[in-house]
């Protein structure tokens, strides 16, 4: 770039204020408009994949669902909300193809190695299990902490977790009971903090899910 | 506006120029943090280098047409703001159309309003000559651009994953070089393909003075 010789062109002849102004007035003017026209025509479309990005996870978490209501926790009881409505942080509830309940999908998130995991977590209040889990989002190193979502065998922790009592934290080759998350060689950080994600999230989500389920049953 | 070259020339000179001898991460090392940072597979470094393609030549388009227009005090700002308009609306644009592509480029799409290849271009070129020869320089340096970050992202997710655009090559018996993927493994990639380039170059010369 030849940016050099600029400051004896600008002595030439400068431009007035008036035109300085008046022509980036003019190019904001223009950007805002395309990028409000571009915005209005794309919105709707990214609403929509990531809708169906997290209805997909749902589905992933619980097994045999077949309808998703999107409900929204407002401190002390939970809403069912419509089809266009948008909630910031909505849980959802799996039914089967009679309407009988399969489980509440719960998102969450917790500081892994990296930056936030972010997961869903299916959870069946009849039973008190957990019965899937995916990790929507993470950043953990590639090749070790990436297991979390990689490992086929860490996967399989979450198809039949007891959360009935204390959920605990086991050494690969360790597990011996159907509390415990048997954790990845090599990820010890990352699966301690997926073991984390559920403990808090459980039992945050827990007693108010137990409470809705019962009334509704 | 003076013409050194007839035009039909100049035009296939400008757009070459950009693949190649002026290549923008081979020769001008511009843009090195798409070059690094979004590398880690062949089609994130496609996407990368389309989308800077994308912003590169419309923005040329734009700054060309109105060059005489153009205060010359304010005329880095007015380059930047429709550089970001652009940028912004691929961004957008990914997000609806190729929302698996955005996740994985992450905020180096909005990063692309950065890239001092675009801001130079316009600068160097755009703001002085016409707009078909404006739009070939883009598409030349564009292309160049993302040509060289094919090549770095090839290396890295053959050697990184065994794999090349998420089809795996080497089958499950090769163990993937980890290192390749993650940060170290973009300066190794492009470390060595600078040094292959310049080899070639210090070799093409001393031939020619022999």
């Amino acid at each position: 770039m030849d940016t050099n010789n600029l400051p004896h062109i600008e002595t030439e002849k400068g431009s007035s204020s008036f035109k300085m102004i008046f022509t980036l007035a003019i190019a904001g003017l223009f950007s805002g408009f395309f990028l409000a026209t571009t915005f209005i025509y794309t919105d709707p479309v990214i609403q929509n994949n990531k809708k169906e990005e997290m209805f997909a996870a749902v589905y992933e978490v619980l097994p045999g669902c077949k309808t998703i209501e999107t409900l929204e926790f407002d401190g002390s009881t939970f809403h069912v909300l419509g089809e266009n409505e948008i909630s910031e942080n909505p849980i959802f509830l799996g039914k089967d193809e009679n309407g009988g309940f399969v489980g509440f999908a719960i998102p969450a998130s917790e500081p892994g190695f990296q930056d936030l995991i972010s997961a869903l977590i299916g959870y069946d209040p009849n039973t008190d299990k957990v019965i899937g889990m995916k990790i929507l989002d993470s950043k953990e190193t590639p090749g070790l902490g990436d297991k979390i979502f990689k490992d086929e065998a860490f996967k399989t922790n979450f198809l039949d977790l007891d959360v009935s009592g204390t959920i605990e934290f086991a050494k690969k080759g360790q597990k011996n009971a159907s509390n415990q998350i048997e954790g990845i060689t090599g990820a010890t950080i990352s699966s301690k903090a997926v073991t984390n994600l559920l403990i808090n999230s459980i039992s945050s989500w827990k007693a108010p899910i137990k409470q809705y389920a019962d009334g509704r049953n | 506006m003076e013409e050194i070259k007839p035009i039909e020339k100049r035009d296939s000179y400008e757009f070459l120029k950009g693949l190649w001898k002026e290549n923008p991460v081979f020769v001008a090392v511009l843009g090195m943090c798409p070059a690094l940072a979004v590398t880690n597979s062949a089609t994130n470094a496609m996407a990368m280098g389309l989308a800077s393609t994308f912003v590169l030549i419309s923005s040329s388009a734009l700054v060309s047409l109105f060059r005489k227009l153009i205060p010359k005090e304010v005329r880095i700002t007015t380059y930047i703001v429709i550089i970001a308009t652009f940028v912004t609306v691929i961004d957008f644009l990914m997000a609806a159309y190729a929302p698996d592509i955005h996740k994985a480029l992450g905020a180096f799409i909005a990063l692309i309003v950065v890239n001092c290849l675009i801001l130079g271009r316009q600068e160097a070129f755009a703001s002085k000559n016409s707009v078909w020869l404006s739009i070939v320089d883009a598409a030349g340096m564009g292309f160049g651009f993302t040509f060289a970050l094919l090549c770095i992202g090839t290396i890295r997710e053959l050697l990184g994953s065994g794999s090349l655009f998420g089809i795996n090559l080497f089958g499950s018996t090769f163990e993937p070089w980890v290192v390749m993927i993650l940060p170290p493994g973009g300066f190794f990639a492009l470390g060595t393909l600078l040094l292959l380039f310049n080899w070639w170059k210090y070799k093409r010369k001393s031939m020619r003075h022999e």
